[in-house]
This record gives structure tokens, sequence and C-alpha cells, in this order.
């Protein structure tokens, strides 16, 4: 029996009896992040990282049952040993070791190697099988430093700014939005959020965890205050009524879609900047490798293409089917 | 003589960027402007000639560029191939594989249109020593740019309108006249900036075609046109839009995509005899026979192939109705009135004696209602709709609202089951985009079109996200889905087919709407398939 399946209702590990961000309600459920599509409404008791459970908390109620955990904290179930490891992809973001008689496996949900200044950054774990994903499971992905890309945007603002317009930079609401908040130049201008991203701050904060300062976009407020601002929102929001408020904007996403010129076009943007919380196609390679694992399980991106590409490799590469939405939201929940 | 500095790439490429990333005409024709402003001569025209699809010829295979791709980024050729699927263009597949490099490009446009000239006649090993030096000199966004104008299928959004705008702007030239000497068969290889935009009577004109008057499509009632008297109408053909002029006793043919298709119908050299010289025509060419114009499938082979044989010139013969003149011994008529033009035109076309020009007939038109019903008999006339022209107008210069308007039979639609389902690529990436779809033929589904248009992105992301749960199978990018949902193809015309499991090809099918309120059962047939051919086919 291997240690972890897939199943119709997520990562199974049948020894524990415990799933692994599973897709219909099961009675424990094991958290890598608290993205809507890894931590679902409906299991009976969630354990995840400390980080991650005020925002699990906000989403799915406060009487879910929830435990939380430290990076390197492990909890034995059933004499199944699961621990937590930093992903890199979003704040609380973690990799469940899973080790049961010497037998390693990693379910690392999304991540990414860059160290982005907020998240705490990704650490490879050594196992005998890793689950991956391959959102940007194709060569032409490739990141720049963000430190780059915080230049570009910064460069933009500031030429935005002297133009007397505004400018709204679309990222999803828990993750690219604190990414992008902790690494603009917050002495070109006053930085605003969307209610939504505001929301996640506030939660953020309360953990104890700083942030930038922001201020929220409210109802009342007048053309002239967003002038020369930086607006950071959802890309659900663009295009809505909600922008009516704004004086003259230009419109910029941050994105790894950002990197091919077709996605960019579609989106109908002055601006896309290459900017992802999910490994580029060296990442994924340089992560596999360094699990020195001796099987790889593909989830969700890419998966046909990559996993030929590591079975090519000499790298024993199979495809689980999941629900993780890495691919369909696209632009959303990157 | 104006003292010119010498521009560089760099700028093209950051013209390029900034098109690229607006939406708005106005930023791109301001853009535009100022790149013109401050580029040379040489360079000025090699972007207009790339602007107006008038890149260099094709020198070095696509094939062999994959491959050097592919071996320079140390990365097998089916990875490379699949990249390039999901990316949607090779220029810029390739500028993303290659490893990243600082740039150390300091040539001018001019110059490496120039250096892709030159590797035309070298050999296959020469061009990949050549590619390479190049793509480990420029950074990503150069790559990209040199790439393309190295493969061509330069779209950048911007119209050649606007690019005549930004022109015209900077050259202090009045707008319609830029049009129509950017028109024809200039190239920038044998003419410069000043010949072409600058010098007062240019010598080489008279191949040149006139700006094609573009008709809007009608959308609602033709009596809001007004009063009937004040228009005329004439069926409206699915041929080729074209130019016939005779100058100089030699024959130019113009289609309206501004190809020089003079070679690839023959049919017309004995109009240079039939024809006083000085006469610009303006008609659809459709291949006829026997009384009645054969299908457009029929056209589409004639035009493919490179050499005119004897047997496509008897099987396929073609013709020009002919519905307006644009010059007249010599003389621009695009002023004067088209009911007079008209007069011009019938008394010229009675008078010739060649078979390959035929009047395009004005139809009965005593009232709207008249005319509504007129149209609805446009398919058994093998005609694709009406032409409505008002009777005083002018010929004006590209596509402009008020007095032409086509108006066109609706399409044929079935209502058909979504069993396919590829990846899109370019602007669609990362989505399924392309279906195929079947009918009933008994308790089987037959596949029998392929669209990816229609639907909003809306509508696609639910699409998308239906496929990804309701895979049945995978052949490389192709899905198969399981058969529940029906959407309406609609399409312009039905023809037999033997290539086609289904037997029958379609023209220009496209998904018209979703249809969520019809379960898979209730999706058309085959058979009603059939009756469509044998009505329409």
């Amino acid at each position: 029996m291997p240690l972890l399946q897939f199943t119709e209702k997520g990562i199974y590990c049948k020894r524990a009896n415990v799933y692994i961000d599973p897709w219909k309600p099961v009675d424990y459920a094991i958290i890598t992040h608290a993205h809507a599509d890894h931590s679902r409404w409906g299991n009976k008791f969630y354990l995840s990282h400390h980080l991650s459970k005020p925002i699990i908390q906000h989403r799915l109620g406060q009487d879910i049952s929830i435990e939380s955990m430290q990076y390197g904290e492990s909890r034995t179930v059933n004499g199944v040993n699961f621990s937590f490891h930093p992903a890199g992809h979003i704040i609380g973001s973690a990799q469940v070791r899973v080790e049961y008689k010497g037998e390693v496996w990693v379910a690392s949900g999304d991540y990414k190697l860059e160290d982005d200044g907020f998240s705490t950054p990704f650490e490879p774990v050594k196992c005998n099988v890793f689950i991956t994903e391959c959102t940007f499971g194709l060569p032409v992905f490739k990141w720049k430093p963000q430190a780059e890309v915080f230049a570009e945007i910064n460069a933009w603002w500031r030429k935005n700014k002297a133009e007397g317009k505004a400018t709204v930079l679309a990222g999803y609401s828990l993750g690219k939005a604190q990414r992008i908040l902790q690494g603009i130049d917050p002495s070109i201008g006053k930085v605003f959020t969307h209610g939504a991203i505001e929301k996640t701050n506030e939660i953020i904060r309360n953990m104890g965890v700083s942030l930038n300062e922001t201020i929220y976009v409210e109802p009342e407020m007048k053309k002239k205050d967003f002038e020369g601002s930086l607006i950071i929102a959802p890309p659900g929001a663009l295009g809505s009524s909600w922008q009516k408020k704004f004086p003259a904007y230009e419109v910029g996403m941050a994105s790894g879609w950002m990197k091919v010129r077709g996605t960019r076009r579609r989106e109908s943007l002055d601006r896309g900047f290459v900017l992802s919380d999910h490994a580029d196609w060296g990442g994924l390679n340089t992560a596999i490798k360094a699990t020195e694992c001796q099987k790889v399980i593909v989830t969700h991106g890419y998966t046909d293409i990559f996993s030929k590409w590591l079975n090519n490799q000499g790298i024993e590469t199979t495809v689980e089917g999941t629900e993780f939405e890495g691919e369909m939201n696209e632009t959303a929940n990157d | 003589m104006k003292l010119q500095t010498i521009s560089s790439m760099k700028d093209f490429v950051q013209l390029f960027e900034q098109l690229d990333q607006t939406t708005k005409t106005n930023k791109k024709v301001a853009a535009l402007k100022s790149y013109f402003d401050a580029a040379d001569d040489m360079d000025k025209l090699w972007t207009i000639a790339i602007l107006s699809h008038r890149r260099p010829k094709r020198s070095v295979r696509t094939a062999l560029l994959r491959e050097w791709a592919s071996e320079a980024a140390n990365l097998p050729l089916w990875l490379f191939e699949e990249s390039y699927h999901i990316v949607g263009d090779l220029a810029e597949t390739i500028a993303l594989i290659h490893p990243n490099l600082e740039s150390k490009n300091d040539k001018s446009l001019s110059e490496w249109v120039q250096f892709i000239i030159d590797l035309k006649p070298l050999s296959d090993e020469e061009q990949k020593e050549k590619v390479l030096w190049v793509w480990n000199n420029l950074n990503e966004k150069e790559r990209f740019v040199f790439n393309k104008l190295l493969t061509g299928g330069w779209r950048v959004g911007l119209s050649q309108k606007l690019m005549t705008r930004a022109l015209a702007q900077h050259a202090e030239v009045e707008e319609n006249s830029l049009t129509h000497r950017l028109m024809g068969n200039w190239r920038a290889e044998t003419t410069t900036y000043h010949e072409l935009i600058e010098s007062s009577d240019p010598a080489d004109q008279y191949s040149k075609p006139y700006p094609f008057y573009l008709a809007y499509a009608l959308e609602g009632e033709p009596q809001n046109l007004g009063d009937v008297s004040e228009w005329q109408a004439e069926w409206k053909w699915d041929g080729i839009r074209g130019q016939i002029i005779i100058r100089n006793n030699e024959l130019f043919v113009w289609s309206r995509g501004e190809e020089l298709m003079t070679d690839k119908f023959p049919e017309f050299q004995e109009l240079v005899e039939a024809l006083p010289n000085g006469t610009v025509l303006d008609g659809e060419i459709i291949p006829f026979k026997d009384g009645k114009p054969l299908n457009f499938a029929t056209m589409q082979t004639r035009i493919s192939r490179k050499n005119v044989s004897k047997a496509i010139l008897k099987s396929a013969p073609i013709v020009m109705i002919v519905y307006d003149i644009l010059e007249f011994e010599g003389k621009d008529l695009r002023e004067t009135p088209m009911k007079e033009r008209r007069q011009v035109l019938e008394r010229m076309v009675k008078k010739q004696k060649s078979g390959t020009l035929m009047l395009s007939k004005v139809l009965e038109l005593d009232s709207w209602n008249k005319l509504i019903e007129v149209r609805t008999t446009s398919r058994e006339n093998n005609a694709e709709g009406l032409m409505l022209k008002r009777k005083d107008s002018t010929y004006k210069i590209g596509r402009k609202k008020g007095d032409w308007w086509k108006w066109k039979v609706d399409p044929l639609t079935i209502d058909a089951v979504m069993i396919y389902a590829m990846r899109g690529h370019g602007r669609r990436a990362n989505l399924y985009t392309d279906y195929t779809f079947a009918v009933w033929d008994g308790e089987k589904l037959v596949p029998f079109a392929k669209a990816y248009s229609g639907l909003t992105d809306k509508e696609i992301k639910r699409v998308d996200a239906f496929v990804k749960k309701n895979t049945v199978d995978k052949f490389g990018p192709v899905r198969s889905v399981s058969p529940e949902l029906v959407f309406e193809v609609a399409f312009e015309g039905i023809a037999k087919s033997s290539r086609h499991k289904s037997g029958v090809a379609l023209r220009f099918p496209r998904i018209h709407r979703w249809r969520e309120d019809k379960p898979a059962a209730e999706a058309n047939t085959k058979e009603d398939l059939m009756r469509m051919l044998d009505d329409f086919g």
C-alpha cells in the first residue's frame, strides 16, 4: 500500500486516515496553505500552519475545528509522522512531509523558490516520493529576480504619478497583494487597497505580522484623493463599477501568466508584470532535484508535458488528477 | 538636405513595446509619431514597410530556427514544439526559451533588416552561426523583435489606418493622399523614404490601386436608411474583391488585401486590348461556369496553385463581376456620384467584347419590403446577401459608415454537441478554447465542424472548467469530453466533401451561442445536415 494515494476526495494517507488538501469533506484534513482550492469547506478537523489558521477561520467560519503548528513541528497519527516545512508560496504555506517507518513522501502544495521577503522561504525536504504542482512547467516560464520587477513597477507608478494619474495594480488578495505591498517603494505615494485585500491585511496584521501602511478605498472618497496613488486590487475587481470612483488611471497586473504576450493582451492591460508565487521552469527542476526523490507525482499545471520531460530525464514520474486550480483560475489564482 | 542622425533598433523595440502595452489608439498614434520624429529615413522607411506587411522575404527556414533554438537552450525538440504550441508564436517562443543575456546590440533597424536579407544566400551552417550570434547578443525583447523580422507574421495591433495617421502627422502630408501613396507593390529595398512619401510626382505610380471603399454591415432594418429611391441594390458575391487596372498597356489585378494577383488570373490579360488605357475597375472576382458562379472552395484551390494550369483554367474559369469604375480615360472618377459612374461603367462594359467582365446586376427596388423578400433568395442565387449603395455617393477611402452597406443573409445554424476540446494558444494559452462539434447519427455522434470563436471570455472560462473536469481521454493536446454541452454552430455555406467524416464541409463555422437550455439528446442529426446540403449545397 502506498503511503499516500489519490482518491476522489483528495490526497489520502490510509494508514492514518488523514487527507492533505481534500476537495471533498473528510474527518481529518491537513492543509498546505489558505488558498480556497487547497483549504475547502466541510472538513470535521483541520490542521494547518499557525499563520494559515486565522485566514482559514475567517474564510470557513470561527466555529470550525482547527489546530495549527510551526514549521519543523510534527504530529503523529497512528504511527505516521506529519510535519510542516516552508513552501515559500504565500504566508504560512507549507509542504507536508509524511513519514512511516523510514519511508518519506512530501506533498508540496504550491511553492516557489525565490525569497519574496515576506513568506518564509522554501526549504527542500529530502524524500522518496515528491508530489509537485507544475503550473508553470514549461521552459518559456523563467522569472526575473523580484527586485528587477519591483524596479519596473516603481518606475511605472512614478511615471503615472508625474502625469497626474492613479495606478491600479491587480494581484490576488492573499499572497500577491501583500508581496506587492512589501515590495514597492512606499515613498512614492499613498497606497490604497480594495476591500477584499484590506480584510486579508487586517487578519495578517492581527497575527502580529507588520505590513506597510495601506488605506482602504471607501465609497465616500473623492476622485482627487486617489491622484498619484497606487491602488492594489484583486483581478476580479478590474473592469467592475468599483473602478469608476478613480480619476484617470493606468491598469497593470502582476502574474506569471504575464510572461506570455498573448495572455497579457487578452486582459487589455496597460502593463503586465511577470511576478508569480509559483516556481518557474528552473525552480521546479531545482526543487525536484534537491529532494533526491526516486519518484515524482505531478498534480496540476502542464502535467503531461512536464511529466514527459522528467521521465526523459530519468526521473520516474506519474500524473494524478486533483481539483487544485492553479491552472484553471489562471490570473486570479497564480 | 536635412542632417540625419542614425537611429537604433532599440528605439524600434521601445516603439513596439509602447504599441503593445496600450489598447488606446491615441497613445499608439502618439508613440508612432514621436518614433517617426526621431528616426532616420532608412529606419522610417523600413518601419512603414514592416507595419504595412512588406517585410523582407523570409530568409531562413523556420524548421531550422526551431532546431537551433532547442539545441541552444539544451532542450529536446518535442519540448520546444509543445512550448510553441502553447505560446502560439514562434518568434516569442524562441525569445523566451533562449538563455537570457545582456544586450550588446548597437545596430539600427535598417541594418538589422539588411542583416536578415543577407542571410538568404548562405548555407544552413553559415546561417546558424549568424543567427545564434544574434540570439546571444540581444536581450529577450530585442530577440523577440529580431525573430519577428526574421519570421514575419507581425501583428502589432496597429492598423494601417493608424500607421498612416501617425505618418501623416509626422510628414505633414494629407492622410488620404498618403493612403494612396502607400498602396501598391513598392518595396523598401527599391525605394527611398523621400520617393515614397515626399516627392511630388512619383514616376512609378501607374501600377498603384486606389484605396478600396469598404462597406459596413447593416444592422437593424433597411427602412432606417431613408427613402428607397436613393439606393441601389446588388447581389453580394462571395469571391475576391479586386481592382483591375489598365494603364500604359499593362494589366494589374489587385486584391483588397493589396496583393498583386495579376499572374493568378491570366484570363484578364485580354482586357489590355479590350479596355482603353487609364481604366480602373472595382468588382468581385469569382469562378464562373455555365452561367453561374462556382463555390468559394473552387476559388481557393485556384488561388493556392503557384502555376495556373490549363486544366484549372478550364475547370474554374474566373470572371470579374464589376460594380464600379474609379478611373476612366486616365481621370479619377471617385468624386463623381455613383449613378454617373454607373453610366460610364455600363457603357464601357457593354462596348467591350471580353467574356471576363460581367456587369453587376442592379436589382429592382421599389420598396424596402420587396428588398427584404429578395434577400431571402440570396442563397439560391449563389450570393451571400445584398449590397446597398447610395446613388449619389462618392467613392470613399477605407471603411466609412453611411453610403455603402453589406447586408448578408442570416447564417445557417445547427445545434451540435461538443465532443473534443483543444487548448488555445497565444491569447488563450491556458484555456481550452478550440472545440469539435458533432451531430447524432443514430446512437453515434459524428464530428462535422471545428470552431473556436463566438463565446465571451466568461463563457470560455466556464467551458474550460467543464473540459478539465469531464475529460474522458487525452490524445496529445486534444481531450475528448463527455458529450453534454450543446452549442448553436453558425456557418455561411455547406458543401459536399469526401475528406470529412461527416461528408460535408462548412464555410466559416463559428459558435453562435451556448444552448444551456438544451440537453445533448436534443441536438441536431446528420439527417438535418444532409437536408441542408440538399437545399443549399
